[in-house]
This record gives C-alpha cells, structure tokens and sequence, in this order.
C-alpha cells in the first residue's frame, strides 16, 4: 500500500509538471494573470507530491519491505538504520528521485521566495523549472520505477555495496546533488529572460542567491566526495581525474565563471549575453555530469547502474534541453544590448579573464574526459586520457587564474590602476616569498611545490588585505575599523573568505602531493619501522564483530620523539551478505599532517618455510597539509554562504538610492 | 568487449582488494624502484577507470607492475620498458596519451580555445570602444541629475 501511495504520487507530480510548464508559459504569453498564477501553485504541488514519494520509499526502506525490487536490491535487514536511509540513494532508481525531489524542492522555493519578480518572469522561470520536472519524473516513472513489487518477496534483501555503508558517502550524494540541481534555477532564469528579451541588474541580482547556493553546495559536495575516496579507499589518494569526478569538476568550474560574470552584470550591465551562456552552461554540464554517471557509459568505481535504454532517455532529455536552449540563445543572444564600457586594465576586465580561464579549464576537462568516448565512437584507436594529462594542462590555465584572482578584487571598475592594486599586495608577495624560501630551505624542492605554496601564500595573505583595505584597518582607530567591517557588504567578506579559502586548498595538495611519504612492508607483531619521524609499532593483530561484518583489526602505536602520540587501528572488513571486503584505514591527523594506516592480508610464507605466522602488510602514509585540502573547500563553501546573507538579497529591501534610481530613471 | 569487462570486474570484486603495489613486489635496488614507481603512475590498468597500475588493487595492475619491474631488471631503459608495454597493449595502456594526428584536437584544443576566447575577447573590446564615440556626452540637465544620484549615495 505504501508503495502504491508513492508510486500514484510520483505520477500525480508528473502531471503536475505538465501542467507547470505549459498552462504559466501561455499565460504570460497572452499577459493572463489566472494562468501566470498556475505556476506558483503547481510547483509547491510537485514538490508536495514528489516528497510524498520520496517519502514512502524511505518508510519502505526503513521497515526492510522486500517486496519492492528496490529495497531487495539495495537493503538488507541487518543494516544499520543510517545505511537503510542512504541505502535509498545508493543506487539508481533512489538517487534520481532525489535528484527530482530537489529539483521539485527549489522550484517550489522559487514559488514561494519569488514573489518581487515581475509575474511573466516567475511565470517563465517556473515553467522551464516544471519542464525539466516532467523529463526527469517520466524519467523515473518510465525507466527508473523504484515502486516495483516482486513476488514472492525474498526472505532478505542483497544489501548494500560495503564501500557506499560510510558517513562521508552516506551525505554526499544529496549534497552534490543540491548543487548539480541548484544550477537548474539559473538556467530556468536565463531561458527565461531570453523569452522576455531582457537581461538586467535585477535579473543578476535575482539569478545571485540561487547560483551562490548551488555553488556552496557542489563545492561541498565535492569536497566530500574527494575525503571519502581518500579515507576510504586506502592509499591516500584524494582526487583522481576519474570521469565521474570530472563530470561534478565540469559544473563547479562553469558555476564559478557564472557567479563572477554575473557580478558584472549586475554591477556594470556588461557581459549580459556571456552571463545567459554560462547560466545555460552550468545546467548543461549537471545534466552532461548526470548523464555520463547514470548512463554508464563510463564503467567507473562510482558508477553501479548502467542500462542503455536509460542513457538514451537521459541523452535525449540532455539534447532537448541543452539544443532548445542554445537555439534560443542563437535567436535572441544578438538583441541584447551591452552596456557599461570598460578599460581592460579594470575589475571587469579582470573578471572576464579569469572567466576566459575557467571556461578553457571546464573545455579542457571536458575534452579529456570524453575524449576517449569521441574516438571510440569514431571507430578511432582506443586511447586513456588520464591524470598526467590533465596536470599538463588544467594546472597551466588554473595558475594565471589564481594569481588574478587576488588583484581582482583590489582594482576599480571601469579603469583600475593596476600598479597600485599590486603596491597594496607587496605584503601578500614578501609573504609568498617566504613561504616558498622556508619551503625550499626545509625540503629542497621540487620547484613545483616551492610555486605551489607561494601561489597559496599569496591568496591568503591576498584575501586579507583585500578586506584590511576595506576596513582601513591601522590607518583609521580600531573601533573604527570594527564599525567598517560590520558594516562591509556580506557578499565582500563572503568573497575574501572564499579566495583565502582557495589558498588553504591549494597548500593541502601542492604539499601532499609533492611531500608525502610511504612505507609498505610486511610487519609482525612486536616490529616496528619509522616514517616522517615517526616510529610505528604493530602492536598486535586480532578479529572483531561488527553490526553486518566481521572484521580483521590491527593495532598500531605511534611514537613521535620517543612519546606515544597515536594508536592506530586499522581493519579489514568482511561483509557476510555481500561477500566482499572493505578496508577501513586509520587515520591520525595533526592538522598539519596526517598518518594513514592500512591493513592489508597476511604475507604469504616463502616456499618451504615452516612458519605460518608470516607477518601482515601494513602500508603507511604520511601526507603533509592533507587535512587543508578539505577544511578549505568547507571554508570557500562558508565563504558562499557569507555571500548568501547579503542585504541586497533579502526579499522586498530595496535600498533608498536604489528606489530613487528607479524613480529618476522613470522620470 | 563489454561482457569481458563485466567479467572481469566480477573477477575483481570476488577477489577482493589486494591494495595496489604489495611489499613482495619491491624492487631490492630503490633507484630502480622509485624509477618502476614513477612510470607506474603513468600506465593504465587496463580493466579500471582511469587508474594508473600504481594505485590499481586489480590482479592485471599487479600483472603489469611486475613485468614493468622484469624490463627494469633486464636493463631497459624507461622509453624501452614502455615501449615494451605498449606493443603489447597499444596507447591505451598510457594515461598520457602520445601526441598524434588522432590526439592533435585533444592535445592542442586547450590552447587554441584559450586563444580563440582570448582574440574574441580583444575584438569585442575593440570594437565597442570604437562604436564608443557614437554615445552622446551627457546633456547639463542628465549631468545635473547623476550629482544628485551620487550625491546621494555618498551619503548612505
């Protein structure tokens, strides 16, 4: 019955959907104030009845109903109930109906948040949103049905793949998702204005939250992804190039171009028609991202479903949006009028460089990763275009873009003084030079790295002078100072924070990457062996029992400077259901550093031998700063979030000067 | 070819991680080691998703690192080893993909977008500040009216 409630829901939503993108589309054609009104209304309804769904599949998962194919699929009595939950989007037909419960779910917030948009715009805007609604729930409820009985239901389920029973895992797909799915309001929006023909100020101004929020929540979600493979995958690797990887990096780098043209947009009404481009950009490569995951075609370690039928669908869903949307842009592009002129040397100027940058990275990591398909379905040799690639080329456009990026904000609009910009960064220089010099005079080298760690330097120290020149910090008292800085524009602060964020990022890998070290050996109880300065101890092997595992623990001191500072207990899992072994390493962080134990089998005796007890593997790690990478990411999300609270974003607080614009530009 | 594949992934996951490079497959020599690591992390395990044998747990990466480390041993040189693989296996084997005519588009794409983006960039430029002179100065009552506005502003 639950099942049904859910399955009936879904298909109410669907026509709702319908309903959303047609019925507010001719009403604001024919100026119908009734028929705009529809659109507000059905998009809460398709979340109402979307969520319902979502819903009864949870409550399905929860009470272990084996008599949908799902839940037997995907579930296991003996799980945990955190697993039984994230269970629900651990597989394919449950994460698209995520997918679509927030889709559904910002539609109905810019219902209910939309309510100083001019009518036609709201009406158009949750049109296109109820458009891409009824491709995704036909989606589901013609490829992906999570509501499928079987019969007889089985006794249990199959349960869960073991790598995905994992907190980290457990929050990242929802959270990415907010982002992917986030980017649909601003492409709704951009559509939108293309149909109405107008691109303004306020139209940036409305398209910023959504797009900031989106942004927050890939950025997160990213970063969360990226700490899953490094703890859970077992060799301390962070961030792969790997498809699916790629297809999350592809909107998060047109995202960032977004949100940055569209400062220029709505500062200096430049840069309107590359905006509306980039808005449809960022939704296209969610899509493209979506596709390439839930069609496999890529077979990769993230992907579990694939079903050619389904690719088909969603290619066909990607083409239509993607194809109609850049034919309207075709058609209407060229009407829109630029505005504010500006010198190169300027913060627009800037601004389109570092977009120029991004949009070369995105097209760079697009075309690697899809190269080898292009080929493929070329008839062409079989190639792999893989890490060393995108390091030869991705990292050359990214530096140009993070040295900007710290002047960026330090210049004037319109025509900015560059030698004075960078007079005021003399301090974030002598401190990128020391941080490179202290580098190079503690570890030699590689001149990479020295690069790597100046250029982090520089956006930290970067970002705070940027707000120290806002705040005229020693110049004025300090009180006053204080009273500036509470009185600072959230969206500067948010932009500083983000920036020096970016700093920290890049310090976790440059020195990770260049300095960690390893020590893989077979060890026996009792021996110990050094690393980093550490000497570590395999005090022991023995077995443990977990909820829905057995597993193989071993415990590991570790002395620093002759003081135990760690006991490390890595294990080997094994999942009865599933048949499979995880491994579970063990991780001692100082903040600046982190040990990273592995257990891996027992060495195998040498030929002959008498002895069993040959000793287990252990591998260690010693990664530098690593723990940088993902406090950074979380503080640039921070930094979006910041942003997010700015005044010039709550509803209905138009400024005095604002208003008396607008009453002098009527006059 | 796909049947193989999900074959061998099955292999793989019934054979659970053996945790990319094992303790018995190092090298006693750690010049020649680290000189097997580096070209590792360069070559494909040809049954992953764009995972070099270095960090591969497949049975194939440990295949491939072992038979890497035989050519070492033997005296090759890196070019000779690699060379070695990819007769076997062809330009799939290398995650950095040589430069070829079928590869020209992959590897000088970037540059010539950049290029291209960056010469837009300079024409759009130039022509709006030429179509600049078409906009009229302000007239004395708009020039009096935008005092006003700043004026305003200034104060807020």
């Amino acid at each position: 019955m639950i099942a049904e409630i859910g399955h009936y829901a879904l298909i109410l939503a669907l026509v709702i959907a319908v309903a959303q993108s047609l019925l507010p589309l001719y009403g604001a054609a024919r100026g119908s104030a009734p028929l705009m009104a529809v659109g507000p209304s059905a998009a809460i309804g398709q979340f109402a009845f979307v969520a319902l769904a979502f819903a009864m599949l949870t409550q399905a998962y929860v009470v272990s109903d084996f008599t949908l194919v799902n839940v037997v699929q995907n579930s296991h009595s003996e799980k945990p109930l955190l697993y039984k939950i994230t269970g629900l989007w651990s597989n394919h037909e449950g994460s698209m109906l995520l997918w679509v419960m927030i889709l559904s779910l910002f539609g109905a917030l810019v219902a209910a948040r939309g309510g100083n948009l001019p009518p036609s715009l709201r009406a158009r805007v949750l049109a296109i949103q109820g458009m891409i609604g009824a491709a995704f729930l036909a989606f589901i409820l013609f490829t992906s049905n999570p509501f499928l009985r079987v019969f007889p239901p089985p006794a249990d389920g199959r349960g869960m793949n073991p790598v995905l029973q994992d907190p980290g895992l457990a929050f990242h797909p929802p959270i990415l998702y907010l982002g992917y799915v986030g980017f649909s309001v601003a492409f709704a929006f951009a559509v939108a204005a293309l149909i109405e023909g107008r691109v303004d100020a306020a139209w940036a101004r409305w398209v910023r939250p959504w797009t900031l929020a989106a942004w927050s929540a890939l950025t997160l979600g990213i970063a969360l992804g990226s700490w899953w493979a490094y703890y859970e995958l077992g060799w301390g690797g962070f961030w792969f190039w790997d498809p699916v990887e790629n297809a999350s990096l592809l909107p998060w780098l047109a995202g960032t171009a977004l949100l940055h043209s569209a400062i220029v947009v709505e500062k200096r009404d430049a840069l309107k028609s590359w905006t509306v481009l980039l808005a449809i950009l960022a939704f296209v490569m969610s899509l493209i991202g979506t596709f390439l995951v839930r069609s496999g075609v890529l077979t990769s370690v993230h992907s579990f479903a694939s079903d050619p039928a389904r690719g088909l669908f969603i290619l066909g869903i990607l083409i239509l949006t993607a194809g109609g949307a850049l034919v309207l842009y075709a058609i209407r592009a060229p009407t829109l009028k630029a505005g504010g002129l500006f010198q190169p040397i300027s913060r627009e100027g800037a601004l389109v460089l570092n977009n120029l940058l991004l949009a070369t990275a995105c097209a760079t990591v697009f075309l690697g990763t899809l190269y080898p398909l292009f080929l493929d379905a070329l008839n062409g040799p079989k190639v792999s275009v893989g890490a060393p690639y995108f390091n030869a080329t991705f990292l050359p456009l990214m530096t140009p873009a993070l040295l900007v990026m710290v002047v960026a904000p330090l210049m004037a609009w319109k025509r900015a003084d560059l030698a004075g910009a960078l007079g005021r960064l003399k301090l974030a220089f002598l401190a990128a030079l020391i941080i490179a010099g202290g580098a190079w005079a503690m570890k030699g080298g590689p001149i990479l790295a020295l690069i790597g760690l100046a250029i982090a330097a520089w956006l930290v120290v970067g970002a705070v002078i940027d707000i120290a020149e806002r705040i005229r910090l020693f110049r004025v008292a300090l009180g006053d100072s204080l009273r500036r800085l509470m009185g600072l524009p959230r969206s500067a602060i948010g932009a500083a924070v983000a920036h020096g964020a970016l700093g920290i990022v890049v310090a976790g890998i440059t020195a990770s990457s260049a300095w960690h070290a390893e020590n893989i050996g077979v060890m026996k109880p009792g021996e110990s062996v050094d690393i980093a300065g550490y000497t570590i101890k395999l005090e022991q092997v023995g077995e443990v029992d977990g909820p829905n595992y057995r597993a193989r623990r071993a415990v590991l001191s570790a002395t620093y400077a002759g003081k135990l500072v760690a006991v490390l207990t890595p294990e080997k899992r094994f999942f009865t259901v599933q048949q499979t072994t995880t491994t579970e390493a063990a991780i001692h962080t100082t903040g600046f550093a982190d040990l990273y134990a592995v257990l891996g089998d027992p060495a195998t005796p040498q030929a002959g031998s008498e002895v069993t007890d040959s000793g287990w593997v252990i591998r260690l790690y010693h990664n530098p700063l690593v723990p940088w990478i993902w406090v950074g990411a979380a503080l640039m999300a921070l930094g979006g979030g910041i942003s997010l609270t700015d005044r010039r974003h709550r509803v209905g607080a138009p400024t005095r000067s604002g208003a008396r614009i607008a009453q002098v530009a009527k006059a | 070819m796909t049947r193989l594949f999900a074959a061998l992934a099955l292999l793989i996951a019934l054979s659970g991680p053996a945790l990319a490079i094992q303790p018995d497959e190092v090298l006693a020599d750690p010049a020649l080691e680290a000189r097997a690591r580096d070209l590792s992390k360069g070559l494909r395990c040809l049954v992953c998703q764009n995972q070099s044998i270095d960090d591969s747990d497949a049975d194939l990466a440990r295949d491939l690192r072992i038979i890497l480390r035989e050519r070492l041993s033997a005296g090759d040189s890196d070019t000779q080893a690699i060379a070695y693989l990819t007769a076997r296996y062809g330009d799939f084997v290398l995650l950095k993909p040589p430069i070829k005519p079928v590869t020209w588009a992959l590897w000088f794409g970037p540059a010539a977008l950049l290029l291209l983006g960056a010469g837009g960039i300079v024409i759009g430029l130039r022509r709006r500040k030429a179509s600049d002179g078409a906009l009229d100065a302000l007239s004395d009552p708009e020039r009096a009216r935008l005092a006003a506005i700043l004026k305003d502003r200034d104060q807020e």
